[in-house]
C-alpha cells in the first residue's frame, strides 16, 4: 500500500459479511434444525468522515450489521476491517481499545444509561477508562464541555437520567459516545424512540457535531426522510442483503430496484397536492429461516420475471451506484428503474 | 391556627399547584416514625457495643452470691440491679450489655463475609457462565441441600471453639442464597442495556460489574443482606444455647437464653432480657432494610 494512498483507503471495510443463526422451528422436540440468515453476504465501504444510511423493513439485519461492525457478534463469514486491521470480536483487550476510535448510539437511551448515575459522571465515563492519564478536574471540564456542545445545561450535571426528557437522554448518549472523539459512530435507529419534533433537534445536533468533528457514521434506520438528511449516501437492505446503493437524492428521486421503489412511494411526502402512486406490496415479508430462492425479493415483486425465481442476481456496481436486480441491470451497460406494470401502481393508497 | 390562616396570605402567589406541606408532615414522610424507632435501636445496640463498658453497672462476670436471683426493678427488686441477677448473682444488664456486644459482632461480621462471599461467586458464575458456573452452582446446591445446624456442629465439634472461628462459621451462613440471588440478578442485567452501553464504550469486567450492575441490583442483595443478620443472630443463639456457640465465661445472647431457661419459672427475667433484645434488633434490622431497599431507589421519589 503506496502512502499517498493511505489517506484514501476507506476506514470501514465489510466484505462478505454474514452472520447466520441457528434456529428451531417450532414443534418442540420434533422441530426441525434451520438457519437464520440475518445478515447474508454484505460489502460495502465507508471512508473517513462519511455517513452511509442503511435503510431497510425491521428485520432485513440492519441492527445485526450494526453489531457485526462493532465487533459485537463474530460474522460467521466475511469480515470487517477497521483502518486495515479486522476488528476483533472477543471483547478482550484489543476490542476494548479499539472502543477509543469506535463508539454507538443507541435506540433506546434510557435503556442505554445506568439509571444510578448522575448523567455527567456517565459522560466521563470513556475517558475514566481509556484516559487514565487525565486528572479528575480535566475528565469534569471535558465533561462540562460536551455536555455544553450537545444542547445540556450545566445545571444537569447532577441529574439522573430518569429526571431528563427523550431527546435530553439521547443527548447524553450523544456525549458520552463523543467523548473520546471517535473515528467511527455506529447509529442504531438513533431517532426512532423520540417524538418527531425531538428527532429534528436530534438530527441537526448530530449535523452540527459530525461538522465540528468529522466521524465517519453508519446510519441505521427505517426512516428514508432521516436517512436523506444525514447520509452521504444509502444502501438500502432487504433479507438480509444490500439491494440498492447510491447517493440519498439518487435513490429517493430515481430509485432503480422495485423494493425501493415501493419503500419510496411508501414515504408520507409534505406536499399535498403531489400525490404520488403508491406501490403497495403485496405478501407479507418472507420468512428469514426459509429466504426464497433465486431473488429473494421475488415472491412480493410485481415485476418478477422467470429469471428472479431461479437466478439471484449480483449487487451489481457502477460509479456511486449498485443494485442487485435482473431488470434494472438489463439495460446493457447503465441502470434503468425496473420498469413497473400499471397493474402494481393503484392510485394514492387509503 | 394564627400559622394555618396566615400562611396563604403571606405566600406569594405562585405558579406552583401544589399545595405546600408542612415542615413536620414532609419531616415523618420523608422518614417515618417507625423507621426513626428503629434506627434509634440499633444505634443505641452499636453504641451498647462499642461503649458498653463505660454504661454496665458491674462488671459481668462479678458474682454477688448474697444477692442471687435477685428480681428486676418493678417485679420487687431495687436500683442496684435493675434488671436483676442471675443464679450466681450476676448483674443481668451487665451481661446483656456483653453479650449484645458479642453477638452483634459475630452477626455483623458474619453478614459481611457471606455477602462478599455470595456476591463474589455470584458475579463469577454470571460472568464466566459455562463450566464455572456449574461448578458454583454445584457448590451452592451441596451447600442449600445440608442442614447448616449440622455443618456447624460439625465444625464447632472437630475444631474446637474459638470466636474467629465461630464468627468465619457464622459467615457460611446464608451465602449460597446471596449467590444465587447474585448470579440471576447479574445475569439479568448483563442483558440490560446500561450494561452492554457500558461494556461498548470499552469497559473492563470489573468496571461493569463492579460501577454498574452491583450498585443496581444493590437495593434486592441488601434486603437478603438485612433478612440474613437475624437468622445469623438467631443461629448463634441456638448454637450457644446448644453450648456450642460462645463459651462461659464469655456469653452471648443466646448463651443468656440457654442458661436462663433452667430458672424460666422461678426467675424469667434471665431469659427475658436477651430474647427482647434479639426480638427487637432482628425486627429492627428488617425494618431498615425495607426502607433502605426503597430510598436506595433513584427512580422511587
Amino acid at each position: 500500500m503506496s502512502p499517498d494512498l493511505a489517506s484514501s483507503e476507506p476506514l470501514l471495510t465489510a466484505r462478505g459479511l454474514a452472520r447466520h443463526y441457528g434456529v428451531r422451528l417450532p414443534g418442540g422436540l420434533m422441530g426441525r434444525r434451520a438457519t437464520l440468515k440475518a445478515v447474508d453476504g454484505i460489502d460495502f465501504d465507508l471512508a473517513r468522515g462519511e455517513i452511509l444510511g442503511l435503510v431497510g423493513e425491521s428485520g432485513c439485519g440492519k441492527s445485526t450489521t450494526a453489531k457485526l461492525v462493532l465487533g459485537h457478534v463474530a460474522p460467521s463469514a466475511g469480515e470487517v476491517r477497521f483502518d486495515g486491521a479486522p476488528v476483533p470480536v472477543d471483547h478482550g483487550g484489543d476490542w476494548r481499545r479499539l472502543r477509543r476510535r469506535m463508539q454507538m448510539i443507541y435506540q433506546d437511551p434510557l435503556g442505554a444509561l445506568d439509571r444510578r448515575l448522575p448523567i455527567a459522571a456517565q459522560i466521563a465515563e470513556p475517558l475514566q477508562i481509556h484516559r487514565p492519564d487525565l486528572s479528575r478536574a480535566d475528565r469534569g471540564a471535558r465533561a462540562a464541555e460536551l455536555m455544553r456542545a450537545v444542547g445540556l445545561r450545566p445545571d444537569q450535571a447532577a441529574r439522573y437520567p430518569h429526571e431528563l426528557s427523550g431527546g435530553q437522554r439521547q443527548r447524553v448518549v450523544i456525549a458520552r459516545a463523543l467523548a473520546l472523539d471517535p473515528e467511527l459512530l455506529v447509529c442504531d435507529e438513533p431517532v426512532s424512540a423520540l417524538d418527531v419534533s425531538v428527532q429534528a433537534q436530534v438530527l441537526n445536533l448530530l449535523e452540527d457535531l459530525r461538522a465540528r468533528t468529522g466521524f465517519a457514521a453508519l446510519f441505521i434506520s427505517h426512516d428514508l426522510k432521516v436517512v436523506r438528511q444525514m447520509a452521504d449516501r444509502v444502501a438500502v437492505m432487504y433479507l438480509g442483503r444490500i439491494v440498492e446503493e447510491g447517493s440519498p437524492e439518487e435513490v429517493l428521486h430515481r430509485p432503480l430496484h422495485p423494493y425501493t421503489q415501493a419503500l419510496v412511494s411508501a414515504a408520507p411526502s409534505p406536499h399535498a397536492g403531489r400525490r404520488r402512486a403508491r406501490i403497495v406490496l403485496r405478501g407479507d415479508p418472507p420468512n428469514p429461516v426459509e429466504a426464497p430462492a433465486g431473488c429473494s425479493f421475488h415472491p412480493r415483486c410485481p415485476v418478477a420475471v422467470a429469471r428472479c425465481r431461479t437466478e439471484r442476481p449480483p449487487l451489481l456496481r457502477e460509479g456511486r451506484r449498485a443494485v442487485a436486480c435482473h431488470l434494472a441491470q438489463a439495460a446493457g451497460g447503465g441502470f434503468a428503474p425496473a420498469p413497473l406494470p400499471s397493474a402494481a401502481v393503484s392510485g394514492a393508497a387509503a | 391556627m394564627t400559622e394555618t390562616s396566615s400562611a396563604p396570605a403571606s405566600a406569594p402567589v405562585s405558579a406552583s399547584v401544589f399545595t405546600p406541606k408542612s415542615r413536620v408532615r414532609a419531616f415523618f414522610e420523608a422518614w417515618p416514625p417507625l423507621i426513626l424507632l428503629a434506627l434509634a435501636w440499633i444505634a443505641a445496640m452499636l453504641l451498647l457495643a462499642a461503649f458498653g463498658d463505660l454504661v454496665a453497672p458491674a462488671d459481668y462476670m462479678a458474682m454477688d452470691l448474697r444477692a442471687r436471683l435477685a428480681p428486676p426493678v418493678g417485679m420487687g427488686g431495687d436500683w442496684a440491679h435493675p434488671l436483676g441477677t442471675d443464679e450466681l448473682g450476676r448483674d443481668v444488664l451487665s451481661r446483656l450489655i456483653a453479650s449484645i456486644r458479642i453477638s452483634l459482632t459475630i452477626a455483623f461480621l458474619a453478614t459481611l463475609v457471606s455477602a462478599v462471599l455470595g456476591v463474589s461467586l455470584g458475579f463469577l458464575a454470571a460472568y464466566f457462565r459455562g463450566k464455572a458456573e456449574q461448578a458454583i452452582l454445584m457448590l451452592v446446591d451441596a451447600q442449600a441441600a445440608m442442614p447448616f445446624m449440622i455443618i456447624a456442629l460439625a465444625v464447632l465439634a472437630f475444631l474446637g471453639n474459638s470466636l474467629t472461628l465461630f464468627t468465619l462459621l457464622m459467615g457460611f451462613y446464608g451465602w449460597e442464597r446471596i449467590a444465587r440471588i447474585a448470579r440471576g440478578l447479574a445475569i439479568a442485567a448483563q442483558e440490560q442495556g446500561y450494561a452492554s452501553a457500558a461494556r461498548d464504550l470499552g469497559a473492563s469486567p470489573w468496571r461493569v460489574y463492579g460501577r454498574h450492575i452491583l450498585p443496581n441490583i444493590a437495593s434486592t442483595l441488601l434486603v437478603s443482606m438485612t433478612l440474613n443478620f437475624p437468622e445469623v443472630i438467631l443461629l448463634e443463639s441456638g448454637l450457644s444455647f446448644l453450648g456450642l456457640g460462645v463459651q462461659p465465661p464469655e456469653t452471648s445472647l443466646g448463651a443468656m437464653v440457654g442458661y436462663g431457661r433452667d430458672y424460666i419459672q422461678s426467675a424469667p427475667w434471665i431469659m427475658l432480657a436477651p430474647s427482647a433484645a434479639i426480638v427487637l434488633t432482628t425486627l429492627c434490622i428488617s425494618l431498615i432494610g425495607d426502607w433502605l431497599r426503597d430510598i436506595l431507589d433513584p427512580t422511587l421519589s
